[in-house]
């Protein structure tokens, strides 16, 4: 790679088999959302399983911390770089969520309580991938950081683990959310750097 | 993917924010407020990549990014201070779809910006210009102080800005004829400065995730329809 950017050495952070290829480990937990931070009460907040009959599933606040909880330690992957290492949180799990639920579904799609949409494949989502989580660090979830509730999905992007999570709703064919549809990539594998759909 | 760019001018716009243009080998254009990744590699292989906003539209195929050195930072003083002009790096883009001006949205437009968010939303202003856009424009630009003002002598040129009204907040020092109190961005600024909510103007935030979080409150406030407010935070 002779005469590009000469000079550069970088600053040789620590190599890490942890961290995926063009990532860089930060100590914060940045911010990033599209719009303002929703206000959403834990009074007026509710979680809804929608599957692709139709038949849904509807938890209000107590209801919902009366589920088993969990409390899993993931490594975090932003599109935007940083890395975030053994990140801990306390939530319900996806089997939990979908454990009464008749499914055969292929995809799903996460929906927010301001009206973003993130999609997955169904099978990304259970076996212990993915949470519904209210605390971070043992704290209950900050609003800027998507609480009261966030989705938690650690093995894909981390715009997938979409922030103030309202529903999970459970399809045949793959629909697209918000990000995906404004040029992210719609699996989003952060060790495949599948950052950005092909022509962006 | 990746292409190779060349810089072909720098220009310094304050004494931590430095403009550079490239020239990439070939740019289909991109829309006000995208972004793009510059790449950078050492000798030995080793790489860095930051994403910078785009500052301008594309002209005669070239683009330029304004970068703000941010103290040891491992890929900003390197641009803004030792890439040789003339020297190549590696670009990708643009990127996003979502924080971004098309002209032909013809509501008004409010941009706030904190600090080096300038960036994104003065490429906003050019797109603006260079189409010779007609759609009023507010602008709430908080800086620390005159000398920190990216732009400066562009936006306080009238005949370049018709049709765009430019506050500037001033947080730590202001010049003497400034009559507004040192300090952050709050509801009178938003309500003396931009636009009312039943304009339904388009809204859009860049600064530093503090900023952007008491300016979108503001605006939320004061009325505004969260969905005319796109937010782009850094840091």
């Amino acid at each position: 790679m002779s005469g590009l950017t000469p000079g550069f050495r970088g600053h040789r952070r620590i190599e890490s088999d942890r961290v995926p290829p063009g990532q860089y480990l930060t100590e914060d937990f940045p911010v990033l959302s599209a719009g303002p931070t929703p206000s959403i009460g834990t009074d007026d907040w509710t979680f809804t399983v929608v599957a692709e009959t139709g038949e849904r599933h509807v938890w209000d606040w107590r209801q919902f911390a009366a589920l088993p909880q969990e409390t899993p330690t993931a490594d975090i992957h932003c599109v935007t770089r940083w890395s975030k290492l053994d990140t801990t949180w306390k939530g319900v799990s996806i089997d939990t969520l979908l454990a009464e639920v008749d499914t055969t579904a292929d995809f799903a799609v996460v929906h927010t309580f301001d009206g973003y949409t993130t999609n997955m494949p169904f099978a990304d989502i259970t076996d212990g991938q993915a949470w519904v989580v209210t605390e971070y660090e043992g704290e209950p979830l900050a609003a800027e950081h998507g609480g009261p509730a966030r989705f938690l999905l650690p093995h894909l992007y981390f715009w997938k683990s979409a922030k103030w999570v309202s529903a999970i709703t459970l399809h045949d064919e793959d629909n697209p959310g918000f990000w995906e549809r404004a040029g992210y990539h719609d699996y989003g594998d952060p060790w495949l750097e599948q950052r950005y759909q092909s022509g962006w | 993917m990746w292409q190779k760019a060349r810089l072909v001018e720098r220009r310094v716009e304050t004494a931590s924010a430095t403009t550079l243009v490239f020239e990439p080998e070939q740019w289909d254009g991109h829309l006000a407020g995208q972004h793009a990744d510059i790449r950078l590699t050492a000798d030995d292989g080793y790489q860095a990549v930051r994403s910078y906003s785009l500052a301008a539209p594309a002209r005669d195929g070239r683009i330029e990014f304004t970068v703000q050195r941010v103290i040891d930072g491992e890929v900003s003083p390197y641009l803004c201070d030792d890439l040789p002009e003339g020297a190549y790096a590696e670009i990708r883009g643009p990127v996003g779809g979502w924080f971004v001006w098309r002209e032909a949205d013809t509501r008004p437009v409010m941009l706030v910006a904190g600090g080096s968010g300038i960036v994104p939303l003065q490429a906003m202003i050019r797109q603006r210009r260079a189409v010779a856009s007609r759609v009023p424009f507010r602008l709430l630009y908080s800086v620390r102080s005159p000398a920190e003002v990216i732009y400066s002598d562009e936006l306080a040129r009238p005949s370049l800005n018709g049709g765009l009204e430019t506050s500037l907040l001033y947080t730590r020092e202001a010049p003497p004829e400034v009559r507004r109190p040192l300090g952050r961005i709050g509801l009178a600024d938003i309500t003396a400065h931009g636009w009312p909510p039943e304009f339904e103007p388009a809204c859009f935030i860049c600064g530093p995730a503090g900023f952007v979080e008491a300016a979108a409150k503001i605006l939320i406030a004061l009325g505004h329809d969260s969905h005319r407010i796109k937010t782009e935070r850094f840091g």
